[in-house]
């Protein structure tokens, strides 16, 4: 089948005269769109650029960056799909929703990497780069035309353009540009001023010789230009105006910025995808706040160096991913030991091992909470949104300085790399750290001054006179003085744990999303939360008395978790971990692994928790969930029915 | 520390007090009776004591095994870590805190085995503080296992037919690092020898590397006690740049002149292990300092707030 006889793909429109409005102008409250490509052709600056604007536009936005595992996969290939999915809408965005509604695609190899994931939307409309389809090479043809066969059985509606043909009027190397022209088909599509794009492009391109800047906005002029000579469409969302000022940031970059709001003035780190640019970001502007960054040799000196920072005064960070987590586990439980502040920031990526470097799961949750030999209690927090990633590293330095401990901060690959906008933080002093003070020690004062009840005590530093102590991963007494002896053992794990019950006690416990009570509660932790949310209204919205509720602390839980739950006849989680299939072979009720939360949850309450977990290395849809809660209150209505029987 | 970092902390140089032996510390070490590593003690609070060093700004940083109790017998800061990890915990805290008079105590199993990585990184990343290697070729806190520096043919507990593989040479391996400054050597049983080389390495502004040979009359006693009892089997390295214990020079008749900043016959000195070399084989005070490319001025919270809100405005919408 050629591309001209295929019913899915639409003749370019020439009817409506150069510059003419189109006639067809669809009206939508949100749209999702995605811009895809070979690895190194930039299609996630055009998706990164084109969500800025959106956001500056005052919608709602959420992007999802589409990431090949390789630096430089082969080009034309479904695993090379590059690129990013922006999610906009006229009210707030807090996922990437369930499918795309419309694609500009560089090759059709990369589109069936999102067409075989599932991810288009049945009347998706599809910008595809239409050299492909002539050519010289025969085989490349045929990719083509099998490509166009495989898609046909949906009513996307294909539009070629001629992308590369347009570029070379500008340009000589039309890799480097096509994303700007491409940008522009989408700032005429959607009415975006193009004044506004430009602005942007010129912001990102600020470190370049002002021709690069120049040459990009002319790709994007050319775009905006050719789309209105032979495109006859139109889509137009709705914005509400709002004074609130605000920022838009991925969450990786919320939380470097957050870690500097907080007055960390020391991070040490190995690189490790997907936090390595939480580093980067670091090691560009650190420096400038006074902040150490230092790239140590491994993940567990990197672990050490916070340590030693920390020891001396600071409270030091270190940021990695669930593999780095693993190495720096001895580390982390020398902090908890020696009572040493601590915040580890841990992007989690698909695991076990390498696993999937570059995607998202929540597979790490019980490695944070468990994975020291021995008692090691420390705190662990989830952020659910950009803006959480941001305040959740202020929150982390105050608990850990506060209370002596570590904190573990589990963000995500969807986190880091989705871009939202928020309201702008405004910044307090009272985030930071007093000034070094290297008073004399009072006689008396020791290094662990428990207080019997809290376990709390005041931390004495490196330069205070009177002060001289060695602090030991071995067991200690109250002046750091090993002591083997049982009494002492015991008060000091007493007194390392008691403070994480301290901490609890100034919790609230966690909000309820729709009703207080009801039949069905659903348990979230981290950046899922958007995603559960959406899919109870839609379940609510038929009539189920669905809520759900989100966890930003998995140690020490929030209080009143038993009371809430039992407000409710089904608890289940959804995770982003894997559980068993009840309905697979050989699993039984009895040993059937639950996603992570759900683990803890039922220690914790004693309450039955189910659980819905995927691993699908990308993010959960809305649409997927609802449907899992829709099984689980028709499943429980069928046991219902058994029982009165 | 150097006398410029000294002054701008406004420490050390104006402070007048002196110190005694046990402002340093008094406890009784809880190691072997012979054990070497009493005398190390011993030289590093007479060093301390001449150099006036202020106990509440001095760190010790160590790793796990015999040697690194050190920290525990001493009136100082201290920080006993875990099992080779000692460097990068004093890095950090040398990063942060460049007014501190930083030392590691380290073992032949905590640096050259488990801590390998960390050794050859902290030489090259060349911060400024004083490495003590205490090398009794075996692991005794453990009891009797083979390390990396056990000579070949020792019989050990997991090497019960003899040690299978030449012995690791620390002084090789250091000196191989791109960015080494200062290696030397010295042994437990020539006090003053070690005590004048702990001078030099604490003032040596960089990573200064000392491997101290030492005894453990536990478990390793035949491999250095017909060497202890022998004159005759060590060589000193002399200059008037290296290091020079006039009172040696009677017992010691080997005598080597070797100018410290020849790093090709430093190595090759250290390479050709028929005698056992005492001194400084290399030092260079011109080497790059990571801690003091990295060292950087401190802000008030409210100036950091204004840069940061101006970074802020680059994401406003």
């Amino acid at each position: 089948m050629s591309p001209s006889s295929a019913a899915t793909v639409t003749r370019i429109a020439t009817d409506s005269g150069p510059g003419s409005a189109p006639k067809n102008v669809l009206h939508l409250d949100e749209h999702t769109l995605e811009i895809v490509s070979d690895s190194g052709e930039g299609a996630q600056k055009c998706g990164q650029i084109f969500a800025s604007v959106s956001a500056k536009m005052n919608y709602g936005v959420w992007t999802v960056e589409i990431i090949p595992a390789e630096i430089e996969p082969p080009a034309r290939t479904a695993a090379g799909a590059s690129g990013n999915l922006i999610r906009f809408g006229r009210d707030k965005v807090t996922n990437w929703g369930d499918e795309t509604n419309l694609v500009v695609a560089f090759n059709e190899q990369v589109l069936l990497a999102r067409h075989r994931l599932d991810a288009l939307s049945d009347d998706c409309i599809i910008l595809i780069e239409s050299k492909w389809a002539e050519d010289p090479d025969a085989e490349i043809r045929q990719e083509w035309q099998d490509a166009m066969e495989e898609i046909s059985d949906r009513n996307y509606r294909v539009i070629p353009v001629p992308m590369e043909e347009q570029c070379l009027t500008r340009v000589d190397n039309p890799r480097k540009g096509k994303n700007m022209f491409a940008l522009g088909l989408l700032a005429q599509i959607y009415g975006y001023d193009v004044e506004k794009i430009s602005e942007q492009i010129r912001a990102q391109f600020a470190k370049k010789p002002p021709e690069v800047s120049k040459a990009n906005v002319d790709l994007l002029e050319l775009g905006v230009h050719w789309a209105q000579e032979n495109l006859d469409l139109r889509i137009e969302v709705p914005r509400i105006e709002t004074d609130e000022k605000r920022v838009v940031m991925n969450g990786n970059q919320a939380a470097a910025l957050g870690a500097i709001a907080s007055g960390m003035e020391f991070c040490a780190m190995y690189p490790i995808t997907p936090a390595t640019s939480v580093s980067q970001y670091l090691c560009d502007v650190f420096e400038r706040y006074g902040g150490t960054m230092h790239q140590a040799e491994d993940e567990i000196a990197a672990a050490g160096a916070a340590i030693g920072a920390s020891y001396a005064g600071k409270v030091a960070l270190t940021v990695t991913s669930g593999p780095g987590l693993a190495l720096k586990t001895e580390f982390i439980a020398l902090a908890v030991m020696t009572e040493i502040p601590l915040v580890v920031l841990d992007v989690q990526r698909g695991g076990p091992s390498t696993g999937l470097p570059t995607k998202v799961e929540q597979s790490d949750l019980l490695a944070a909470l468990f994975s020291q030999p021995g008692d090691a209690p420390r705190v662990v927090m989830a952020p659910a949104t950009i803006e959480e990633c941001f305040h959740s590293m202020v929150t982390a330095r105050r608990i850990a300085k506060s209370f002596r401990c570590v904190v573990i901060v589990l963000t995500d690959a969807n986190l880091a790399s989705g871009q939202q906008q928020f309201q702008r933080p405004v910044l307090d002093e009272r985030w930071h750290a007093a000034p070094a003070n290297h008073r004399a020690v009072t006689s008396g004062e020791r290094p662990y001054d428990w207080d019997p009840d809290t376990g709390l005590s005041r931390r004495i530093v490196p330069g205070q006179p009177g002060g001289m102590h060695t602090v030991t991963g071995l067991n200690h007494d109250h002046d750091s003085n090993v002591d083997y002896t049982p009494e002492i053992n015991q008060l000091g794990c007493a007194m390392r744990s008691r403070k994480l019950a301290v901490l609890q006690q100034t919790m609230s416990p966690p909000p309820i999303h729709g009703d207080e009570s009801g039949e069905l509660l659903v348990v979230g932790w981290g950046s899922t939360k958007g995603a559960i949310e959406e899919a109870v209204d839609r379940v609510r919205a038929e009539g189920h008395a669905v809520s759900s509720t989100h966890l930003t602390f998995l140690s020490p839980m929030q209080p009143g978790l038993g009371e809430i739950f039992s407000r409710f006849e089904h608890v289940m989680t959804v995770e982003l971990n894997y559980s068993d299939d009840p309905a697979a072979p050989y699993i039984t009720p009895e040993n059937r692994r639950l996603g992570q939360l759900a683990f803890l949850l039922r220690a914790q309450t004693l309450v039955d928790v189910d659980c819905w977990t995927r691993v699908p290395g990308q993010p959960l849809r809305p649409g997927h969930i609802a449907d899992a809660l829709r099984r689980k209150l028709s499943a429980a209505s069928e046991t219902e029915v058994r029982v009165n029987e | 520390m150097s006398e410029q970092l000294r002054s701008f902390f406004g420490c050390g140089l104006d402070d007048d007090r002196t110190f005694d032996l046990n402002d340093y510390g008094d406890s009784i070490p809880r190691w072997c009776v012979g054990c070497g590593d009493h005398g190390v003690l011993s030289a590093v609070k007479r060093m301390m004591r001449d150099q006036r060093l202020l106990p509440e700004r001095t760190v010790f940083v160590s790793g796990i095994g015999c040697s690194s109790r050190f920290p525990h017998y001493l009136d100082t800061y201290g920080f006993h870590g875990i099992h080779g990890r000692a460097l990068p915990i004093a890095t950090g805290v040398k990063l942060s805190r460049p007014d501190l008079d930083v030392f590691v105590v380290t073992g032949d199993g905590d640096c050259c085995s488990i801590g390998a990585g960390h050794w050859l990184h902290a030489t090259r990343y060349n911060i400024d503080m004083t490495v003590l290697l205490l090398d009794n070729a075996i692991y005794g806190l453990t009891k009797n296992q083979t390390s990396p520096t056990t000579p070949e043919g020792f019989e050990t507990n997991t090497q019960p037919h003899g040690t299978y593989l030449p012995a690791l040479n620390p002084l090789s391996t250091a000196l191989g690092v791109t960015n080494a400054s200062f290696v030397a050597q010295t042994a437990d049983w020539v006090p003053a020898h070690l005590l004048a080389t702990l001078k030099a390495a604490y003032e040596h502004v960089g990573f200064s590397f000392v491997r101290i040979l030492q005894r453990c009359p536990k478990f390793s006693a035949p491999v250095f006690s017909e060497q202890a009892r022998t004159p005759d089997l060590h060589e000193l390295l002399f200059h008037s740049d290296g290091i020079t214990v006039p009172s040696l020079d009677k017992i010691y008749k080997h005598r080597l002149e070797h100018d410290p900043s020849d790093l090709d016959r430093a190595r090759s000195l250290a390479e050709d292990t028929e005698r056992t070399r005492l001194g400084i084989f290399f030092k260079d005070a011109t080497r790059p300092c990571y801690n003091a490319i990295r060292h950087l001025p401190t802000y008030t919270a409210a100036q950091n707030i204004e840069r940061l809100n101006r970074e802020l405005d680059r994401y406003a919408v």
